[in-house]
């Protein structure tokens, strides 16, 4: 891994579309901003992993019987 | 063509049918040819979305806008432009459900929907911008309102 040190406003380019900038820090949080072409989707780690963990949840749980059951008119 | 899968047994398929996601599904990267099944009716709330290159892979997916009319997913048209040409694209959206045993507990995920070029055959997963959307909704609330009042 390569670690940078930057200071506010400084920035890193990452290839000759990405710049990424010290906006700000302030105690443990640091302010990042972004200037990428629009077709490079940016997300924050968390989120991606979440989704990943979701997916493989939803292959894991295929319960076909319980949506037949959830279908199935009302008795009353 | 057919496919032996997990939860279908022996699918029959038309060739021209297959959706491709270029890039898998997050955590599935290899994952990227695919079935769309609606359950049991051709506009059913629950579709089924099979994998061809893993029979054993396959994830339930919902038509929210049945239960959300609302619904209003937001993304750069620059994310998704690997579809197709958006302007003539005919776009249907899913969301990937976790369906438990306790089917109380089934959720959805508002924040990735699953986008698909009916044009292309293309297909994929994008993260929306909406803040509102989280990964796991719990829908069975809103599932059981629509069911009473229709």
């Amino acid at each position: 891994m390569l670690a940078l040190t930057r200071k506010k406003s400084e920035s890193i380019m990452i290839g000759d579309h990405v710049e990424v900038i010290v906006l700000g820090i302030q105690g443990e949080q640091v302010k990042l901003g972004i200037i990428a072409p629009k077709n490079v989707p940016i997300h924050r780690k968390e989120i991606y992993e979440q989704i990943q963990i979701e997916n493989q949840e939803a292959s894991a749980h295929i319960n076909m019987v319980a949506i037949k059951e959830f279908k199935k008119p009302r008795s009353e | 063509m057919q496919l032996v899968t997990k939860h279908f047994g022996e699918v029959e398929y038309d060739e021209n049918s297959t959706l491709t996601f270029p890039h898998g599904l997050p955590g599935f990267p290899e994952a990227t040819h695919f079935l769309l099944m609606p359950d049991s009716s051709p506009n059913d709330l629950f579709y089924w979305l099979q994998c061809i290159d893993d029979g054993a892979l396959a994830f339930a997916l919902i038509d929210v806008y049945q239960i959300m009319p609302d619904y209003n997913p937001l993304v750069e048209p620059e994310e998704i432009k690997e579809l197709g040409n958006l302007a003539d694209a005919q776009l249907e959206i899913y969301n990937v459900a976790v369906i438990p045993e306790e089917i109380k507990q089934m959720r959805v995920n508002l924040k990735a929907p699953i986008v698909i070029n009916t044009l292309t055959r293309k297909g994929m997963q994008v993260i929306v911008s909406n803040d509102e959307y989280s990964v796991r909704h719990y829908i069975f609330a809103e599932w059981e309102k629509t069911k009473n009042n229709g």
